[in-house]
């Protein structure tokens, strides 16, 4: 069984995203590290690139595959956490606890077509 | 799509035991059990097992065995004495390879079992049948109703001779095997692997091979995916069929030339020889990354100035050395090793050298 937080929002590509003001955070769920497997790597853009709503920003490597990140919103990038580059193996142990990258966000209003916690937990059908 | 995929006799008990599934040349097979790592680090520190029965079984013999075996196989199987296990290919007229096999030379005179990859079982039964015209063999593809076991590692010859009561496991040294039985069936006990470790490939029935796997769980012995046995064998340097050989990819570029005997008749000779002496355009190379991005089939490998000559085939962050490393095919004008070549991960260029394909030093029993 899945962590699901309560307060986040969640895309069908398995991120979460925290919103503070026009700031979002964005990491992985419990659900997607579990799929993934043993993390190796986290491939992060730099802080000041454009990402966009839907589109690549980044990857999950664990050993046997590696698995796109796609940017629930789009904006640019204000920082990285950049401990995730010695130990990946964090995203595992604590996937919501854990971000990967904040976008300052250009259109808030993509965040409506992101789903709540009771959402997500139906969409994971768990 | 499931309902079409073959399962092995042991697959109740990788359900049962949790593993993450998933279709491999057919076969519903185990990927994990745990973790990757976890299970890596069990065969090379200590012991584990993998179900292999997804292999296949194909038995040659007859009066023309040893003349037929030696005219389809790469390696030289003359003067080669029952009880000894050879590796090597089986290749078209151009070169391209059938598949890469295992032969023994059973005890029975002029009788050969080969073992063949599960994705070419069909294929490889049909070629060899095809061969056949003019010499006095007996096929035989009897990969349904045999099971295999692989035990790997290097506390295996404790686990076989003490916890199996496969006493004369002690005796056998690396490619060699042995006829043995389980409650009396047959069993072919070989010391032979997929992993760099020592270790040992066991063959019976289904039902024998169900009673070794729960003996083998009893006493501990790590339960291994076929995650880890992809690991495993690209750090010793060796080749899975599909990813560095194929229909159209030789031994020689392969790098697999000690393997095919230039000096003796087999199918596709001629090709090799011509490209052993002549060279060929394109060798699989190791590349290390000095990053701690992966390289992963398929990515591009370029030189500085951003020209792709090569593709990655298989890649990892090798989990023993904990460094990027990959196998690529490359132009030969960029083989050479030390040679600087970069791989196009995603968006982004990471700079490589070329480095020996035995990123890991091989632990075999002489």
């Amino acid at each position: 069984m899945s962590t699901i937080i309560e307060g986040l929002k969640y895309s069908e590509t398995h991120e979460w995203v925290k919103v503070e003001d026009s700031l979002a955070i964005i990491g992985v769920t419990d659900y997607a590290q579990k799929e993934m497997g043993d993390i190796t790597y986290v491939d992060m853009p730099d802080v000041d690139d454009e990402v966009a709503c839907e589109e690549e920003f980044g990857a999950l490597e664990s050993v046997k595959a590696s698995s796109d990140l796609f940017c629930p919103v789009s904006g640019t990038v204000t920082e990285r956490n950049d401990a995730l580059e010695d130990a990946p193996e964090m995203v595992n142990q604590d996937p919501y606890g854990n971000w990967i990258i904040k976008v300052q966000m250009s259109d808030p209003s993509e965040l409506d077509k992101l789903m709540d916690a009771a959402a997500y937990k139906d969409f994971i059908g768990e | 799509m499931e309902d079409n995929l073959k399962k092995t006799c042991l697959y109740g008990s990788h359900v049962a035991l949790g593993a993450k599934m998933s279709p491999f040349a057919g076969f519903m097979m185990p990927i994990q059990y745990t973790s990757i790592t976890d299970e890596h680090n069990a065969v090379r520190n200590k012991v584990g097992m993998f179900d292999v029965s997804h292999m296949g079984e194909i038995f040659v013999s007859g009066p023309d065995a040893e003349k037929f075996v030696n005219h389809i196989f790469t390696n030289e199987i003359r003067g080669f004495e029952p009880g000894k296990v050879l590796y090597g290919m089986m290749c078209h007229e151009n070169g391209g390879v059938v598949d890469d096999l295992l032969v023994y030379r059973e005890f029975e005179p002029d009788h050969f079992l080969l073992v063949v990859n599960a994705a070419n079982i069909d294929k490889d039964y049909q070629w060899i049948c095809s061969q056949t015209e003019g010499f006095d063999v007996k096929v035989v593809n009897e990969s349904d109703s045999w099971g295999q076991i692989a035990v790997q590692g290097p506390d295996s010859e404790r686990i076989v001779t003490e916890i199996l009561s496969l006493g004369e496991a002690a005796a056998l040294t690396f490619y060699t095997y042995q006829e043995s039985s389980w409650k009396g069936a047959r069993m072919i006990l070989s010391r032979t692997g997929y992993t760099g470790e020592d270790g040992f490939e066991i063959y019976t029935t289904h039902e024998g091979i169900c009673e070794i796997w729960d003996i083998l769980l009893k006493a501990s012995v790590v339960p291994c995916g076929l995650g880890c046995r992809d690991t495993l064998r690209f750090e010793a340097g060796l080749p899975l069929y599909g990813d560095e050989l194929s229909d159209d990819i030789t031994p020689i570029e392969a790098g697999l030339g000690m393997f095919c005997k230039l000096d003796k008749e087999f199918i596709g000779r001629d090709a090799l020889a011509a490209q052993k002496a002549q060279g060929t355009s394109r060798k699989l190379v190791g590349l290390v990354i000095h990053d701690k991005a992966i390289p992963r089939a398929t990515y591009p490998v370029e030189t500085a100035d951003g020209t792709q000559v090569g593709t990655v085939t298989t890649g990892y962050r090798s989990i023993t050395l904990d460094k990027s490393i990959c196998f690529a095919m490359v132009d030969s004008a960029h083989a050479a090793l030390g040679t600087d070549l970069n791989v196009r991960i995603r968006k982004k260029v990471f700079p490589g050298t070329v480095i020996k394909k035995r990123f890991y030093q091989t632990n075999y029993k002489k």
